[in-house]
């Protein structure tokens, strides 16, 4: 089973209406996710694919168990529509939502994690469980393939290049998790090696970092203490300038914090290779 | 973003927290009648202006007018003097540092404070540093403030004040969204009052729709990068020779970096997002062209973006503007042989890998 979503996961759709949210919903269906349900304030009462149901409220659409949502609704809005999955008692949230004030995500990370719900994003690709066939988000469905490789990354696209090198070195990827590019974001590099390490079905780990913030070394502290299985790393941003923002909120060198080097370092001294080029991610691989 | 020291100033204004008299000079006529001496600072989002000579003080009408003079329409390491604040000089006893920013790890508020300020805090002893993070659920109480002043050793009637400030600053930090608000040096006075002498407020760019009294025009962002913002592309500047075009931010930067490790020199950095619009991808190609490239490096990861969208949008990119620049083009993912097909026909350059795209753009670009 993957880490963090299974056969059992169920999936709703908050704001399955809209342009970002219909289209990924659809992808996600064709992927094998379990979508029971969707809301929408405008089209409630309609079928969304003529299958999934379409409700006005999260409350709503309890009645179809779900135990995890997608939301896929404007910025200003995405604090409300989590705050109403958690007042529900979802299990999994996952912001899809680019651009969300942070003061808006540190709302809803606390409150996330005083009822045990796992936050994934805001602004990232989302969680893809390979063999269990459950991906919840935006990754493009036709890179994976079954293995035992699990992938972290804080961005998007440049997950699916490695995603994508992987597969095609004839490797496979059992759970593939975008943490998201933002200065708060739910779930950090050491939430989910924690996972990898207990998961059966991962015997081998890629981090995908960037530029910007302490998460990396970090990870590469806790790699060190705990973490039996291999892990390979891509760093990002080695040319950045310091003090310009590369298109992440996140992703920005301050006052010599957050540098390419200093993580680069970090993770060879807890023993885990970084490699030069996005391609080059499966040659460290076993 | 950034805030102005006057902008910061009126915020704590707004929150209860002390300031000294002043206004703003924008022309000489905003001058007012000199009644005490005062400092003239530089409204500029640097560091160290007093080094850089953007502050000023005056002890005389003449003084002030010179002072002025000299400060508006003057340059200070590069960056234009719209605005200087006009200010009570005031009498200093201490100088203290306060401030409240977002400490990543935790996902919290992160109060730091000391008795020594007036300089950057990296240079204050550690041991002499408070810092403290605030649980957001509890949110600021007297607690953490008490812990600060028994920290900081200070006497009662200032501890007390210090107290008051730090609720009003924690106030701020949430209903401002900031990323940090800083007071250095916050000031004990002659009368033995608290006063904020400087503001540092760094506002959360994403909150700006409900703060539009914030939308300040960055002067760190170059014209071209204003205008290319205004139209939705995430567009850095750089000062290389081959102008990049790429989707999503992370791997933007790794092509970056492929092409800095290959020794080219990129010009630019050009996210499009997750667009799948042809005409979103030739409309981008404006500011590639405005920043004058010697060659021009696409490269694509289709996924949301599709290969054959792209592939239309450079060539139409390529006739409406009228690009003579050697353009290369990585596609790989969803419908990268439509898309390279497509570009075969316009006479672009394609690859599937993106190290073969590096390479050969480097090369036809040559040195300097």
């Amino acid at each position: 089973m993957s880490v963090f979503v299974d056969r059992n996961t169920r999936v709703v759709v908050q704001g399955i209406t809209g342009k970002q949210g219909s289209f990924h919903a659809g992808e996600m269906l064709a992927f094998g996710t379990n979508i029971v349900a969707g809301t929408s304030p405008t089209k409630a009462g309609t079928k969304f694919n003529d299958k999934v149901p379409v409700v006005s409220s999260l409350r709503e659409a309890m009645q179809y168990e779900p135990n995890a949502t997608m939301i896929s609704v404007a910025a200003p809005y995405v604090k409300d529509a989590a705050f109403e999955a958690i007042d529900a008692g979802i299990k999994l949230l996952y912001i899809l939502t680019e651009h969300v004030p942070f003061h808006d995500s540190m709302d809803i990370y606390h409150n996330a994690k005083r009822k045990g719900i796992v936050m994934l994003g805001p602004n990232g690709p989302g969680i893809t469980g390979v063999a269990s066939q459950c991906k919840i988000g935006i990754m493009p469905g036709k890179i994976f393939r079954k293995g035992n490789v699990a992938v972290a990354s804080r961005s998007g696209t440049l997950t699916y290049e490695i995603v994508d090198a992987v597969t095609k070195s004839g490797r496979g990827e059992s759970t593939v998790i975008g943490l998201g590019g933002d200065p708060v974001v739910g779930l950090n590099y050491i939430d989910v090696l924690q996972q990898f390490e207990k998961d059966p079905e991962t015997e081998q780990i890629v981090l995908v970092g960037e530029i910007g913030g302490s998460n990396e070394e970090l990870a590469a502290a806790y790699i060190k203490k705990h973490v039996k299985k291999k892990v390979v790393a891509y760093i990002t941003g080695r040319s950045a300038p310091p003090g310009k923002r590369m298109g992440h909120a996140g992703a920005i060198i301050e006052k010599g914090v957050g540098t390419a080097e200093s993580k680069i370092k970090a993770f060879n001294e807890a023993g885990v290779k970084v490699a030069d080029y996005p391609i080059n991610v499966p040659d460290l691989l076993e | 973003m950034n805030l102005y020291e006057y902008m910061g100033k009126d915020v704590f204004r707004k929150h209860g927290i002390p300031v000294p008299d002043g206004y703003v000079v924008e022309q000489e006529s905003d001058i007012r009648p000199f009644q005490k001496p005062v400092v003239i600072k530089s409204q500029i989002l640097l560091g160290g202006r007093g080094k850089s000579g953007g502050i000023k003080f005056a002890k005389s009408e003449q003084e002030l007018k010179d002072g002025v003079k000299q400060l508006l329409g003057s340059k200070i390491r590069d960056l234009a003097v719209t605005k200087v604040l006009v200010e009570e000089m005031l009498d200093i006893k201490k100088e203290m540092y306060v401030s409240i920013a977002l400490d990543r790890t935790s996902k919290s508020p992160i109060l730091i404070c000391s008795a020594e300020g007036g300089v950057e805090i990296e240079s204050v002893d550690h041991d002499k540093i408070f810092t403290r993070i605030i649980d957001p659920l509890l949110g600021y109480s007297q607690f953490i403030g008490r812990d600060a002043v028994n920290f900081m050793k200070l006497d009662p009637e200032i501890g007390k004040q210090f107290i008051s400030i730090l609720a009003k600053l924690y106030e701020i930090f949430n209903q401002e969204d900031c990323e940090l608000v800083e007071i250095n040096p916050l000031m004990i006075v002659g009368n033995g009052k608290l006063v904020a002498a400087d503001s540092k407020m760094v506002i959360d760019s994403d909150s700006l729709f409900r703060h539009r009294e914030f939308e300040v025009i960055d002067p760190e962002k170059t014209p071209l990068e204003l205008e290319a913002n205004s139209k939705g592309y995430s567009f850095i500047e750089l000062d290389g020779n081959i102008g990049v075009i790429a989707n999503g931010a992370g791997l933007t930067m790794a092509t970056l970096d492929a092409l800095t490790l290959h020794k080219g020199k990129p010009r630019n950095f050009l996210d499009l997002g997750g667009t799948d619009n042809s005409e979103t991808v030739a409309a981008s190609f404006e500011f590639i062209m405005k920043a004058k490239p010697k060659s021009i490096l696409v490269n694509i990861f289709g996924g949301i973006t599709k290969c054959d969208t792209v592939a239309n949008g450079i060539a139409m990119a390529k006739t409406r503007f009228d690009i003579r620049q050697p353009i290369v083009v990585r596609l790989s993912g969803i419908r990268d042989e439509e898309g390279r097909k497509i570009l075969k026909d316009a006479g672009i350059d394609s690859f599937p890998s993106m190290m073969e795209a590096v390479e050969r753009v480097v090369k036809i670009t040559g040195g300097n």
